[in-house]
């Protein structure tokens, strides 16, 4: 074996230049591969990092698009979830381990002194909203039980709020801050978090109780679709109304300062967090069941409600990066294949160039089996060295991009050992061509061939 | 008992187009253990395929052909390259050696091919060395064929060919490409080999010269020995 091996290698070497350009195809071609593969998988891994950062085990339950005389309106549209549910899915579901009613924030201002700015976003939950989203109070404290109830004016503010709002650097807890017209007490400050799937920065951020957001932010009855407390700038609330009103109405202010009378109990979403990411099935089973009984559904009729998990979203975001990455690979085979038949072509070329060479061989005793395992073992090699320095090339390759264009790169076993059975596997299949017209030379020709 | 035997020994090309070419029609011989022999005749007479059945390159259409007592006109072509590796050398016109490897790298090729009776490799390189030096190559051993001489490129092919310590030497035109000074020490070697060493050998040429040479001489018309 040895032997085979030197004797390949010392026919190789007497044409360095020539093995060399041989390889060329199959380093370019394994070279993308691997490229392709690290770049691929960066960008999958990326993506897996940043939805667990969101949560990985989350559910969304959500009520279904109301339906009136045909008519679908947007889903959750409907208002069948109540804060009620929630208490009940936290009480009664053994997979779930957190769950936080979700009313939908609008557009808010939030102020201190001169400085002001519009978070990018107001979440809104029970005391459970900062272990389902993965957040964590770095300063101060997350909002109690009580003030939830209580509709405590009272929030936990992100990094870049505070930055904002407190531009001296001063410590924010204990702070009061308004939002629009309403003054809330500053309970802690969020951990940073990275930016989130959609780009969004997750640290402008504003955390309040539900109930708060229900009834003094999001003034609307029903539906959280309609905004109250955004308009309280407008000059006309500011200046009194050139129709005179018998009593003297509320300005903006006032408005926001008191509680609705009415004070509806449903909430937008609910979002619910599995004990563990094999327990997110489980879990979507329990609060299934126990809301079609909660909402008297019968047997047989639809979920008046919506569940979803980021495990879907997971699969959605993964599948299509794996399209392109599998698309992009294709293109890399295709060169693969290229190199595979540039191989046997040399191979071919040099078989008739050492018609002579294997005639001798053959006539001082070799088998037409040797003379075919010796060709074959010369492809290989050719073929391996080529995979070798192409993962080389390859990873070189992934580096720079890494570097100059800032992608994230991983570095796949996976797709090393493939790129090495891959070229081996070339090796022999374009190799064995050439090898077997070799090894079906008549010795007496071969020796007279000029 | 002879070392090669053949028996009405004959040898049909069939070309494409249904045409059979007889090229030996019934060649008997016998050959010696240690004796020097010259296969004589024109071209096309058929002494290099008599030379090629004998040397088991080929296989013959007919006629029964035994060496050292066995027969061996119906082996496979496997068999036969076993048996070219175990007991026979080639030494050929153009000489046949492989270019840009060294002069000692060509006398070890043919063991690569000693299928299970392999020495140590110490032992082989030791071995190609003699020859060489035998041989009156003793500078010469890293040297490729392009930096040698006609007559010590052949000098290589022979030592190449007794590497295996064959019993029977084929030797198809050694001269052919030298000069008559170095076609006279060639022979004068082949003469020494079978002298001192007891090599049989068999030297095909179409040059009466060569027959000085030898003890006997077959010659070879028309695909019959007369």
């Amino acid at each position: 074996m040895i032997q085979i091996l030197n004797t390949a290698l010392v026919a190789l070497k007497r044409n360095v230049t020539r093995s060399l350009l041989t390889m060329l195809g199959i380093v370019i071609g394994i070279a993308a591969v691997i490229t392709m593969m690290e770049i691929g998988n960066g960008a999958s891994r990326q993506i897996a990092s940043s939805i667990s950062n969101m949560g990985s085990n989350v559910i969304m339950v959500r009520s279904v698009a109301v339906r009136r005389a045909g008519v679908a309106s947007a889903a959750g549209s409907g208002v069948t979830l109540t804060g009620a549910d929630c208490d009940a899915i936290r009480e009664n579901c053994p997979s779930v381990s957190a769950a936080t009613p979700k009313v939908r924030g609008t557009a808010v201002q939030a102020i201190r002194g001169p400085y002001n700015c519009q978070p990018g976003r107001v979440d809104s939950g029970s005391v459970d909203v900062f272990d389902v989203g993965e957040w964590t109070v770095e300063d101060g404290a997350p909002f109690t039980a009580r003030d939830v109830s209580a509709s405590a004016t009272v929030c936990v503010i992100g990094k870049t709020v505070a930055a904002a709002l407190f531009p001296d650097g001063a410590s924010p807890v204990g702070e009061r801050i308004r939002l629009n017209n309403t003054i809330f007490t500053v309970r802690g400050l969020l951990k940073e978090k990275g930016a989130n799937l959609m780009g969004e920065d997750q640290n402008d951020m504003v955390i309040v109780p539900w109930t708060t957001m229900r009834n003094r932010l999001a003034r609307s009855g029903g539906t959280a679709s309609t905004a109250g407390g955004s308009a309280s700038h407008s000059r006309g609330d500011r200046y009194a109304a050139s129709s005179v009103a018998l009593y003297p109405s509320r300005d903006a202010t006032q408005t926001a300062n008191y509680l609705m009378p009415i004070r509806f109990d449903n909430v937008d979403s609910i979002q619910c967090k599995a004990v563990s990411s094999d327990k997110v099935d489980a879990a979507m089973e329990e609060i299934a069941a126990l809301l079609r009984a909660r909402h008297r559904i019968a047997p047989g009729a639809e979920d008046d409600f919506d569940l979803h998990n980021m495990s879907e979203m997971l699969a959605a975001l993964t599948s299509t990066s794996a399209l392109m990455t599998s698309l992009l690979l294709i293109v890399a085979l295709i060169s693969l294949v290229v190199g595979g038949v540039g191989i046997m072509n040399i191979m071919l070329v040099s078989v008739t160039e050492r018609t002579r060479e294997i005639g001798l061989r053959m006539a001082v005793g070799a088998r037409a089996r040797s003379i075919l395992v010796q060709f074959l073992v010369e492809s290989l090699l050719l073929c391996l060295a080529g995979g070798i320095l192409g993962i080389a090339a390859g990873r070189a390759c992934s580096e720079v991009v890494s570097a100059v264009k800032g992608w994230p790169v991983a570095p796949s076993a996976a797709a090393i050992a493939m790129s090495v059975a891959v070229s081996a596997t070339i090796g022999v299949v374009f190799g064995f061509y050439p090898a077997w017209r070799a090894s079906r030379l008549n010795p007496i020709d071969a020796l007279r061939y000029e | 008992m002879p070392l090669i035997e053949v028996r009405n020994l004959t040898k049909t090309y069939h070309l494409p187009g249904g045409l059979d070419v007889p090229v030996l029609k019934g060649v008997s011989l016998e050959i010696e253990k240690g004796d020097l022999v010259a296969l004589m005749g024109a071209s096309g007479s058929g002494k290099s395929t008599l030379m090629n059945i004998l040397g088991f390159l080929d296989a013959p259409s007919g006629g029964s052909y035994r060496f050292d007592g066995r027969d061996v006109s119906r082996l496979s072509a496997d068999e036969r390259a076993d048996l070219r590796a175990a007991r026979i050398g080639w030494v050929f016109q153009s000489f046949n050696l492989l270019a840009r490897t060294s002069a000692l790298q060509n006398v070890l090729m043919p063991l690569e091919y000693h299928r299970g009776r392999r020495e140590p490799r110490a032992r082989e390189v030791e071995r190609a060395k003699g020859l060489l030096a035998m041989l009156g190559l003793e500078g010469r051993m890293d040297h490729t064929p392009a930096q040698l001489s006609g007559g010590q490129q052949q000098r290589v092919a022979i030592a190449r060919s007794l590497v295996n310590d064959p019993e029977i030497l084929f030797a198809d035109e050694p001269t052919g490409n030298l000069d008559s000074k170095t076609t006279v020490e060639i022979l004068e070697l082949f003469r020494r080999l079978n002298a001192e060493k007891g090599i049989t050998i068999v030297v095909v040429t179409h040059d009466a010269e060569v027959c000085d040479y030898t003890r006997r001489t077959i010659h070879v018309r028309d695909g019959v020995v007369v």
